[in-house]
């Protein structure tokens, strides 16, 4: 078997990889390596030809495909070397890589530190249990977004949208472009998966409709899918009798959530947070694995690419400053503890005097709320306090707190507040 | 007087707007941002979206190549541009930012490439 070995391999040649690579050659590290399943670098962004990327990163509104482009352009003028191709089997907690491809065959890679940033794969069809056989034409949204915009097919004339999350949004108006009728969108919960700013230019601008607490119950059809039956739910989720209605379809999109590609993490015996679905992070965004970072949607589903970059160049100066030593061996952690309506926050701990720099936190709420107050809490100190418009679960939040210890957790509420 | 609600998407904060036009004086009154006035009255005199799709592109890696709007065009001219787009053939290699169609039925938008598309042997020569 080849052995190579590098200072910092990064798992993934996605948005968050991309950015950690070049981070990490920002922070003077030497030997760089991305490795990429794919033949081609940018990861998913690839086929999301949308615009609405780089909002707050480059101040414009581009594509994913000119988002990564960027990117990708700037890994070509480094030494950083990529390999396409090349499937990653098994990383180990001494931070090797076991990875394969046509040319190198097996390969061991012995890196200085890792970052993981393989992304996150869609909820499928049997993880949202709906009944009836499984005909053709029962596709994720992901799936139906690469075969119309990289391979140019239409998967059906006649479509039923199932969740209303953000790609499924951008996917109604995609396929509307491309003269495949979207009968409706159907969610489940009674608010929108989506950011409102996808609802109104994919949905209220082509007449889409949205039925909220409404499911699809059964899928009709045998070797290719001819209807669903959809009905209404209530607040618990169960099916409402009566309310049942058949809708004839030739295609039914599945956009009902993400979930971080962890498989890889916790072979290797990374801690993951059952909330995120995504390692536990340091302030560093480090794994409970000393030596393996990770950054982007395998850390936490983060929608935003902007973040995603933004995680990928956090874990990257982690990673940099792990080789160099400049990290204690053995830390210990004060707790960051998702308080009110807070469902999830990353980074899930601190390290004990290593937070000299401020640190970015990323946090999604329970609950939507017109005006929330953002506190940061340690023990009796108030770290800071930020007003906060119209929030929601699908919008991620971030913000930069400058964070001293002082032995006690650290303790984030959203609390509910006045419209002034 | 015309009254027209909108949400603005120019930020997350979705602002729920009113547009008041009372003979051609256009007041927008919910919007918390200067964009968010010149977005609401773009959104009653004239709604303008970046037009984002794909044109049949030949000898390249894929049989797809995706496109971009280089400013926003109007709604209303959207479908005009598209039948054009899908009679659209470019030959591989397309340059990331190349532009595909100049000025686009008159609308001063030109539609340029939003990925770079390499010929088909010379990926195959790389592998």
């Amino acid at each position: 078997m080849k052995e190579l070995r590098v200072d910092i391999a990064v798992i993934g040649g996605g948005p968050a990889g991309l950015a950690a690579a070049l981070e990490a050659k920002r922070c003077g590290v030497e030997k760089i390596m991305i490795i990429e399943r794919d033949t081609e670098l940018g990861g998913i962004l690839q086929q999301c030809i949308h615009d609405g990327f780089g909002l707050h990163r480059f101040q414009k509104r581009m594509s994913g495909g000119q988002y990564a482009q960027s990117f990708i352009d700037e890994v070509e003028q480094t030494d950083i070397e990529v390999k396409l191709d090349t499937m990653v089997l098994e990383i180990t907690s001494e931070n090797a890589i076991y990875a394969c491809n046509k040319q190198d065959g097996m390969l061991k890679i012995v890196c200085g530190a890792i970052i993981l940033a393989m992304g996150c794969r869609e909820r499928t069809a049997s993880q949202v249990m709906i009944y009836g056989y499984r005909p053709a034409g029962v596709l994720t949204a992901g799936k139906v977004q690469q075969y119309i915009n990289m391979e140019g097919y239409l998967p059906g004339k006649n479509a039923v949208i199932l969740g209303s999350g953000d790609i499924g949004l951008i996917m109604a108006r995609r396929m509307t472009l491309e003269h495949i009728h979207v009968i409706g969108v159907y969610e489940v919960m009674s608010t929108p998966g989506g950011l409102t700013r996808n609802i109104v230019q994919c949905l209220n601008d082509y007449q889409i409709p949205l039925h909220l607490a409404t499911t699809v119950t059964c899928i009709h059809g045998k070797d290719r899918i001819e209807g669903v039956t959809v009905a209404k739910v209530d607040e618990k989720r169960n099916v409402i009798p009566g309310t049942e209605e058949y809708i004839p379809c030739d295609l039914l999109v599945l956009a009902v959530g993400l979930i971080p590609e962890n498989e890889l993490s916790v072979k290797a015996g990374i801690e993951i947070d059952p909330h995120t679905k995504g390692p536990v992070l340091d302030n560093y965004f480090m794994t409970s694995i000393p030596g393996i970072f990770a950054a982007g949607n395998v850390a936490a589903v983060f929608d935003l690419v902007d973040y995603v970059s933004q995680s990928g160049e956090i874990a990257a100066r982690g990673a940099a400053a792990y080789i160099k030593g400049e990290l204690t061996k053995e830390p210990s952690f004060e707790l960051v503890v998702p308080g009110e309506n807070v469902n999830f926050i990353v980074p899930q701990r601190l390290r004990k005097g290593e937070c000299k720099d401020e640190t970015v936190f990323f946090m999604r709420v329970k609950t939507p709320r017109k005006m929330a107050i953002m506190e940061f809490q340690c023990g009796d100190k108030t770290l800071l306090t930020r007003r906060c418009q119209y929030v929601a679960p699908p919008e991620m939040l971030s913000c930069k707190v400058a964070v001293t210890e002082d032995g006690s957790p650290l303790r984030i509420d959203m609390k509910e507040a006045e419209i002034r | 007087m015309i009254r027209k609600e909108y949400i603005c998407i120019v930020c997350p904060n979705s602002c729920h707007m009113t547009v008041e036009d009372r003979d051609g004086e256009i007041t927008v009154t919910g919007n918390t941002c200067k964009r968010g006035e010149i977005h609401g009255k773009k959104e009653y005199q004239n709604p303008e979206r970046m037009l984002t799709t794909t044109v049949v592109v030949t000898g390249a890696t894929y049989p797809r190549l995706p496109v971009i709007s280089s400013v926003e065009i109007p709604k209303a001219k959207m479908e005009e541009c598209l039948t054009i787009l899908y009679q659209t053939v470019v030959q591989a290699p397309v340059k990331c930012g190349q532009v595909i169609m100049k000025n686009i039925c008159d609308t001063g938008a030109d539609i340029v490439a939003s990925r770079h598309m390499i010929q088909k042997e010379v990926n195959h020569a790389k592998r």
